[in-house]
C-alpha cells in the first residue's frame, strides 16, 4: 500500500518536473496519470496494492473537490449581478456538449456495423 | 455566553474544524441520499458545498480559514488523478476496441463545447472578460486556469465556472442521456469526462469502473486539446 503510494506520487512528481521543465500548458497530474498509464501498460499487470491505493484514492473523489467548490463563495457578488446570462451560457452549453458528444460517439460507434450492413446488402441484390 | 464565543473562536481556528466539519457534512449527506427516494439529480458532493457555503456565510467565516484547513483534501486530487490510470488500465481493452470512434469524437466534442459557449456568450451579450473566461469551463481546473490566463480572460473566475459547470453538469447528464436513449456506460462515461473533467469523472466512478475510466481518459485528452485549440481560436476570432 505504501509502496504503491510512493510510486503515484513519484509519477505525479514526474508529471510536474515534465510540465514545469518544458513549459506545458498540460497540469502535471496528468500528465503522471498518461505515463503511469503507459508504465502499466507495458507492464502487463497491476499490483494488489495499487488497487487498493487507486480505490483508497478514487472511491470518494467528489469529496475532494468540495473545498475547490466552496470557492465560489469568492464571486458570490460578480455571480449575482450576471446570474441570468451566465446561468443561460452553463446549463445550455453543458447540456450541448454532453448530448452532442455522446450520441457523435454512439454514431461512430454504430458506423461499422451500419456500413457492413449496408454493404450486405448491396451484395445480396 | 461569552465562554461559547471563546469556544467557537478557539474551534474555528483549530486546524481540524473545517475539515472534519467535510468530512461530517459529506458523510452526512451521503446518508440522507442514500435514504431518499432514488433521485439522481442529488449528490453528496453538490450538498456538502451548498451547505458549508452557507455556513461560511452565516459565520462570516472567511474563504482563507477555510481553505487553509480543508485544502488538504484539495491536496490529493494531484494523486487521485495520477490513480485513474489504474482504471483506465484495467479497461484497457475496451479502450482499444473503441480507440478510433474516441478519438474521431474527442475533436468534435471540444469543438462543440467551445463553440457553443463562444455563440451563447454572444447571444447573451455577456462582458469580454466573462466570455473569455467561460470559454473552458469544460476542462479541468489547472489547465483552465492557464488558458483563462493566456487569452487575457480572468484565470480564478475561469475555475469558478469550471466548478459551476461540473455542478449543473452532474445535476443535468443522467437524465438528459436517458432522454436521448444513449445507455452505454463507455459512451455516457466519455460524454461525461470531455463536458465535465474531473468532477463528472469522479461521479461516473461512482456508477461504474468502466465509465469512469472512459471518463478519466475524455478529461485527460479534452484538456490537453482544448489547451491548443481555445487560444487558437480566440486568436482568429478575435
Amino acid at each position: 500500500m505504501i509502496g504503491a503510494l510512493t510510486l503515484i506520487f513519484c509519477f505525479q512528481l514526474l508529471g510536474e518536473t515534465i510540465s514545469h521543465l518544458f513549459g506545458l500548458p498540460i497540469p502535471g497530474p496528468v500528465i503522471g496519470m498518461l505515463l503511469l498509464f503507459a508504465w502499466l501498460s507495458l507492464r502487463g499487470q497491476l499490483s494488489e496494492g495499487l488497487e487498493r491505493a487507486s480505490s483508497g484514492l478514487l472511491d470518494n473523489l467528489t469529496l475532494l473537490f468540495v473545498p475547490a467548490g466552496v470557492g465560489l463563495i469568492l464571486y458570490i457578488d460578480q455571480l449575482r449581478e450576471h446570474w441570468l446570462g451566465i446561468a443561460i451560457v452553463l446549463i445550455l452549453s453543458t447540456a450541448i456538449t454532453i448530448v452532442g458528444t455522446a450520441l457523435t460517439l454512439q454514431f461512430l460507434q454504430r458506423l461499422p456495423v451500419l456500413l457492413n450492413h449496408k454493404r450486405r446488402e448491396e451484395a445480396h441484390e | 455566553m461569552n465562554n461559547l464565543i471563546d469556544l467557537w473562536g478557539y474551534l474555528r481556528e483549530t486546524p481540524l474544524f473545517w475539515l472534519t466539519l467535510t468530512l461530517l457534512t459529506y458523510q452526512a449527506s451521503a446518508w440522507v441520499i442514500k435514504r431518499l427516494p432514488d433521485w439522481p439529480v442529488l449528490n453528496p458532493f453538490l450538498a456538502t458545498t451548498m451547505i458549508l457555503v452557507a455556513v461560511l456565510l452565516i459565520t462570516d467565516t472567511p474563504y482563507e480559514t477555510y481553505i487553509a484547513q480543508a485544502g488538504m483534501l484539495q491536496f490529493l486530487l494531484g494523486p487521485a488523478t495520477v490513480a485513474l490510470a489504474i482504471p483506465m488500465y484495467r479497461n484497457v481493452t475496451k479502450l482499444k476496441q473503441m480507440l478510433v470512434p474516441l478519438l474521431v469524437c474527442l475533436p468534435i466534442g471540444s469543438l462543440i463545447a467551445i463553440s457553443s459557449v463562444y455563440a451563447l456568450g454572444h447571444l447573451t451579450k455577456l462582458s469580454q472578460a466573462m466570455q473569455l473566461s467561460l470559454l473552458p469551463k469544460s476542462v479541468t481546473t489547472p489547465i483552465a486556469m492557464g488558458i483563462a490566463e493566456q487569452i487575457n480572460g480572468l484565470p480564478a473566475l475561469a475555475a469558478v465556472f469550471v466548478l459551476l459547470t461540473g455542478m449543473v453538469g452532474t445535476l443535468i447528464a443522467a437524465p438528459l442521456l436517458d432522454f436521448f436513449r444513449v445507455h452505454d456506460l463507455r459512451v455516457r462515461g466519455f460524454a461525461v469526462g470531455l463536458s465535465l473533467h474531473g468532477i463528472g469523472t469522479a461521479r461516473m466512478l461512482q456508477i461504474s469502473q468502466e465509465a469512469g475510466a472512459f471518463s478519466g481518459l475524455a478529461m485527460a485528452l479534452n484538456g490537453s486539446l482544448s489547451a491548443v485549440l481555445i487560444p487558437l481560436i480566440v486568436y482568429f476570432l478575435g
